[in-house]
């Protein structure tokens, strides 16, 4: 039986860590994930988890300790947001590259500057080349059960890279709202035990961790990287599987709804999925066949599997919460569209920016985007393929 | 569309308890069986500083999120907002607001901008400084939108705040029958403007 629970995304990301029980947690305290490694250090200083939490000075040091443990042998977890994630940049790359299954929770908000606390996917959107695994999460439910398979995911044999899971900073992270538990033990099975193949406490097995690597070999690893990022796909099924089966919640790479006999869709991330359910509800209510995909999985990118997905719609638009301030429309947007070209899928499609440092994005205005949509198939053109969505333009 | 969905505004000042009375609300929903969403919109916050907080509260579970634009109720913790924020925008006229005030029915009708729906006052002040001693709005005006909204009748939401009150104040049990007097006493206290 599912506990019945009333529950923040701070809060449901810090009851997913104190399940699992990590070896190790060293965080750095930043808006608005603080709360996750401040209610995590009160189950530390309680003794109901037996991790090592170090309260380390910076979130460079923070992900520097999360290597060090992980190299060693240990289970690593962190929890960051924007700025946090951008000092520890140089880190990120190297915990991926040294193929250690760290587990982090980023809630996301815009990075600096200016200063702006909110909400926005720019933190994210920064790290997406840098070997990550990168999960997103629509609700304080979905922060939770992703953080629950993340550790099979990550340190699966055919995997070995970091993860990341997303949720949106203070609109799911400060928004207590209900979510189904799971007993303890049962994610403690779940979770399973961490048994590294090769770790540096190992005795049998003396080893180097991080040694010059250059023209010889970079290529070839960087390949094996590559490759496992691919890996993940399966493994991220499996694993889904899995939890369904323990809980009943089923889990994709995607999410799609009402997809199936659309006439348009968007695609998003994160908490606006949520609200997007409800515009298609209602615009179905009036015979308007809009659908929505909401990305899970974002990296790896399942460009395949959405071009598919999105082969019965005359026309696409894509929601980016993070300007990539290129003049050629959002990140999210880019995959979309090269992995819709690449699998001969020739919706029109269209990039909206939105909700930028915690711009508050309504359910009228999801709901003009469909009309938008509506318009382009009426005249099967994308006058101006690269717009915003709630933008003031006086 | 949800027509089990109630949503609540709250208007108040930092400091004042209008996020954590948001957030007890969306508790004591909870706790009869029913989906909620408690959150406050965080600004640039300071005490004294104007704060908006929401709920939702429905039969079924709720997706939607973003702030709360056409509420069905208000709740208004500190009166001298009435003349910077426009605590009526969007809400519905089937709805109503509830203040804290002690300011006469005209005031309030000109401080309202003509708003067709039920208007609700009550004196939080007087009901805090009664049975706590100190002015802690936040707790009547708890029991205010409850007895206002209907969410839930008032023996079962005395109830479960006594739960709730024993949770929030585990580390300070001296305050708890204050606060169940606040709203019990707060409960009695509601008037609506005819």
């Amino acid at each position: 039986m599912s506990i019945r629970e009333r529950l923040s995304g701070n809060e449901a990301a810090a009851t997913a860590m104190k399940q699992i029980n990590p070896d190790v947690v060293a965080a750095f305290p930043i808006t608005p994930s603080t709360e996750i490694p401040q209610y995590f250090s009160t189950f530390v200083s309680n003794g109901t988890v037996d991790t090592e939490f170090v309260a380390v000075e910076s979130e460079h040091s923070a992900m520097s300790a999360c290597i060090g443990a992980e190299a060693a042998g240990a289970r690593a977890m962190t929890a960051t947001s924007a700025n946090g994630l951008s000092l520890m940049w140089e880190m990120i790359y190297i915990a991926s590259s040294l193929r250690l299954p760290i587990v982090m929770s980023l809630v996301n908000r815009a990075v600096s500057g200016p200063l702006n606390i909110h909400n926005d996917h720019s933190d994210a959107m920064g790290v997406r080349d840098s070997g990550w695994l990168m999960l997103f999460s629509e609700n304080n439910q979905e922060a939770y059960d992703n953080l629950i398979m993340a550790h099979r995911i990550a340190e699966h044999k055919d995997v070995l890279l970091p993860l990341m899971i997303c949720q949106d900073g203070f609109i799911t992270s400060h928004s207590i709202e209900n979510i189904e538990l799971i007993e303890d033990e049962n994610v403690k099975s779940f979770v399973g035990k961490y048994e590294p193949k090769h770790y540096l406490l190992n005795d049998k097995e003396p080893m180097a961790v991080g040694p010059m690597d250059l023209q010889a070999y970079l290529f070839e690893h960087k390949y094996q990287q590559a490759e496992a990022m691919k890996n993940a796909k399966k493994v991220i099924l499996e694993v889904a599987k899995d939890f369904e089966k323990m809980t009943g919640r089923k889990y994709g790479l995607f999410e799609e709804y009402k997809l199936e006999d659309a006439e348009m869709a968007i695609v998003c991330m994160n908490s606006t999925a949520g609200t997007t359910k409800d515009v298609v509800d209602h615009l179905r209510q009036k015979g308007i066949k809009a659908g929505m995909l909401k990305v899970r999985v974002y990296r790896p990118f399942p460009a395949e599997e959405i071009a598919k997905a999105l082969s019965n719609v005359k026309a696409v638009a894509v929601l980016d919460k993070s300007d990539s301030l290129n003049g050629a429309g959002g990140a999210l947007f880019e995959d979309v569209t090269s992995g819709m070209y690449i699998n001969g899928n020739t919706a029109k499609v269209v990039s909206y920016v939105y909700g930028i440092g915690g711009r508050d994005t309504t359910a009228k205005e999801i709901e003009s985007v469909y009309h938008d949509l509506e318009d382009i198939i009426k005249s099967n053109k994308v006058d101006n393929p690269y717009r915003y969505l709630g933008l003031r333009k006086e | 569309m949800d027509n089990s969905l109630v949503e609540i505004r709250w208007h108040g000042r930092g400091g004042q308890g209008a996020k954590t009375a948001s957030l007890l609300l969306a508790d004591a929903a909870f706790n009869t069986g029913k989906y909620i969403q408690g959150f406050p919109e965080y600004g640039p916050e300071r005490m004294g500083a104007p704060i908006t907080a929401y709920n939702r509260i429905s039969d079924n579970p709720i997706r939607i999120h973003s702030n709360i634009y056409e509420p069905d109720y208000v709740v208004v913790v500190d009166d001298t907002l009435l003349e910077s924020v426009d605590v009526t925008a969007g809400l519905k006229e089937t709805g109503a607001i509830v203040i804290n005030t002690t300011k006469d029915a005209k005031y309030l009708r000109d401080a309202l901008k003509g708003y067709k729906g039920k208007i609700y006052t009550i004196d939080a002040r007087k009901v805090s400084m009664e049975t706590l001693g100190k002015y802690f709005p936040n707790t009547p005006m708890l029991a205010a939108i409850v007895k206002v909204s209907g969410i839930m009748e008032d023996k079962v939401f005395l109830e479960d705040m006594q739960g709730s009150f024993k949770h929030k104040f585990a580390k300070k049990p001296e305050v708890i029958e204050g606060n169940m007097k606040a709203l019990e006493l707060a409960l009695t206290s509601i008037k609506e403007i005819s």
